[in-house]
């Protein structure tokens, strides 16, 4: 198990170096000049030169490529003397459009996105996998029917319409909750405040994957109510309680543990559209406005980060699988 | 004779888009303790069907039972077409077991061996959790499962198709049954495991002195194991007896097809395996008349078309001896070869 551990954790770091370097390389062969970016209307070729020096940009790629990966662990230095800045381990680079070390922006997103992927997930999985096996116990019924319902519309409206309607019906016209539009609150200073600052960009994000987590709970456990091993759980004289709950339950987890795990790493990487309507300072915000300013280290980083995120959650999920599903373990 | 079990004028019907299949159409047969009654039939005959609706394990929203299924339970005797869903979940796994015929998945793959015999335990002795171990350990010692102590704690993947049939025997007998009913209990397994599942069951049988109920399409397990026999076609028994008298005296010309249906060494006269014609019939279209009738090579001897036009009754020909067949005694005594099977 700790060897098997080991054998995993290794090729996912081999899989992060290779992820890094094609990204890094992909940003850095576009056909603009980074350099050219870093200074404003007032440029000339000298600060461009200068800045060209500074940020490394005039050093060959495969050195450009080793500066930004010791940087993530040593820390790095631009330029010398009066004008040399550091931006400490772990650096992901420097930002010019914000003058600010990257490493440094990404400390103020990543709790806004964090928090909103994880009270989304929370909420979807709860409300998908309860829909999902009520369905289910009434197939053909009017539960059933009514979380078809509820699995069409959230599958069908694209997450701008809910957001939208939400901020408009719920901050807006009925003023139930504050609008989001302004300053973000962090879980850690005023729960009460995040949780009201966050619950329509929950609902929004949850009820989309709610639907689809619906729909593939119901699917798995009618599949696994047929399994001959719930037959005999039944031939034993078990009440339906347990035939659900201890039975049909437990083999239907491993799949939607599968299915959280990577979704979850999916919205780390952005929830752009969520985010933008709500007006959430998180990373997928982050990276839609450093595309459009072309504000290459951010990009790069949060690429990376996002990249890193997929593949410790495979890993979390594979690991956690061996623990659900006793024939996966290694003996 | 202690009957333990009696199922009379059972009929089970689905309800399907297309029309009602009825499934099992009026069957009657009694168990004794201590006996072995095969029921054997092909695919898609109705003997699965009947051995659930004895466990009542059909869902009742889409199965049409009625009839009586009478089993004793100590003093009382319980009818499971009648009986309320508890009063039957009460029976299940305590007077009433079952195994199945793929040991592969019939096992919960998630949980260990000592979780899922515990379980049967004690879902009808509540709290006793170490009387149910030291069962389960016992059980698999029983059944032939070489160091049961260490291999309780087991999970199914850890064991082999024959070992884990022999697991979910131990499972059936957790409770000390009186009805043990065998779904194609050999049908997965390979044919030296298949002898020694066989052996085990006869064992058990011998000290737990329960009925069983055997279902199955091999008449080599029929020959070797079981007292009396009901053969089954499209939902009906279409004959019925001790198993000797099936075996050499059969009376319905299915029943004649079926045992010279069993490939023989030694029989190379013609060199291809006789099979009998035809297909079983849709359950839902059942012909008017003898559902066997269609492809029955007899059918021209009855005079009148009463194989078309009329279903023959379960009639007794000799002692404990019933067959649905409109032939009379003499014609099937000169069209019936003398068969030495077994």
């Amino acid at each position: 198990m700790v060897l098997f551990a080991l054998r995993r954790l290794g090729f996912s770091l081999f899989t992060l170096l290779i992820v890094s370097f094609a990204v890094y390389v992909i940003f850095a062969i576009l056909p603009f000049d980074p350099a050219a970016l870093t200074c404003g209307q007032k440029c000339n070729d000298i600060i461009v030169e200068a800045n060209r020096v500074r940020l490394g940009y005039d050093k060959p790629l495969l050195i450009q490529y080793w500066l930004f990966l010791t940087g993530i662990f040593f820390g790095r230095q631009y330029g010398v003397g009066q004008a040399a800045f550091t931006c400490p381990a772990p650096s992901f680079g420097y930002s010019f459009n914000e003058n600010e070390c990257v490493t440094d922006i990404l400390k103020d997103t990543l709790p806004v996105t964090i928090s909103l992927a994880v009270g989304a997930l929370i909420l979807w999985v709860t409300v998908g996998v309860t829909l999902g096996v009520i369905a289910a116990k009434f197939r053909g019924r009017v539960p059933d029917t009514a979380s078809s319902v509820f699995v069409l519309l959230g599958t069908s409206l694209p997450t701008f319409v809910t957001g939208l309607v939400l901020l408009i019906w719920v901050s807006i016209k009925w003023k139930i909750v504050p609008l989001t539009l302004t300053g973000y609150v962090s879980f850690l200073d005023n729960p009460i405040g995040a949780l009201k600052y966050f619950i329509l960009p929950w609902i929004t994000l949850a009820i989309a994957y709610a639907a689809l987590y619906t729909r593939f709970t119901r699917a798995a456990v009618l599949e696994t109510m047929s399994e001959d091993y719930v037959r005999t759980a039944r031939a034993k004289g078990l009440d339906e309680r347990t035939i659900l709950f201890k039975h049909t339950l437990r083999a239907v987890l491993a799949p939607i543990t599968t299915m959280a795990g990577l979704d979850f790493a999916g919205l780390i990487g952005g929830a752009i559209i969520t985010e933008t309507i709500f007006n959430l300072p998180g990373l997928g915000r982050l990276t839609l406005r450093s595309v459009y300013e072309f504000d290459l280290s951010v990009v790069v980083a949060t690429t990376i980060l996002a990249a890193t995120v997929v593949i410790v959650m495979n890993l979390i999920v594979d690991m956690f699988y061996a623990v659900l599903d006793p024939r996966v373990r290694v003996q | 004779m202690n009957e333990i079990l009696s199922v009379e004028h059972l009929k089970v019907s689905f309800p399907t888009d297309d029309g009602l299949v009825r499934a099992v159409d009026d069957v009657s047969f009694t168990l004794n303790e201590g006996e072995t009654v095969a029921i054997v039939g092909e695919s898609g005959s109705g003997k699965t069907v009947t051995s659930l609706s004895i466990m009542d394990l059909h869902n009742r929203r889409a199965a049409q039972v009625s009839g009586s299924i009478k089993i004793r339970d100590g003093a009382n005797v319980v009818d499971v077409v009648s009986a309320t869903v508890e009063e039957t979940r009460s029976l299940r796994g305590r007077v009433v077991s079952m195994i199945f015929q793929d040991p592969m998945s019939s096992l919960h793959p998630y949980y260990k061996i000592s979780n899922q015999l515990c379980e049967s335990y004690l879902v009808h002795h509540p709290r006793q959790k170490k009387e149910a171990l030291d069962r389960a350990i016992s059980m698999l010692d029983l059944v032939g499962i070489p160091q049961p102590d260490k291999r309780v704690h087991d999970y199914p993947h850890q064991f082999s198709g024959g070992m884990r049939q022999r697991v979910m025997i131990a499972m059936a007998l957790m409770n000390d049954p009186k009805v043990l009913i065998a779904d194609e209990p050999t049908t997965a397994l390979d044919v030296t495991v298949q002898a020694q599942i066989l052996n085990l069951l006869g064992e058990m049988q011998k000290q737990f002195h329960m009925g069983i109920v055997l279902i199955t399409h091999d008449l080599g397990v029929v020959a070797q194991v079981s007292d009396r026999v009901n053969v089954m076609y499209a939902g009906k028994i279409v004959e019925s007896g001790p198993v000797d008298d099936i075996f050499y005296k059969p009376l319905a010309p299915y029943t004649l097809g079926l045992l010279n249906s069993i490939p023989r060494a030694g029989d190379k006269k013609s060199g291809r395996l006789s099979a009998i014609a035809g297909q079983p019939p849709s359950m839902i279209n059942l012909p008017k008349g003898c559902s066997f009738a269609p492809r029955c090579e007899f059918k021209e001897k009855v005079s009148g078309g009463r194989c078309i036009s009329e279903m023959p009754e379960l009639e007794g020909i000799s002692e404990g001896h019933r067959a649905r067949c409109h032939l009379d005694e003499k014609e099937r005594q000169k069209l019936f070869p003398t068969l030495a099977v077994k």
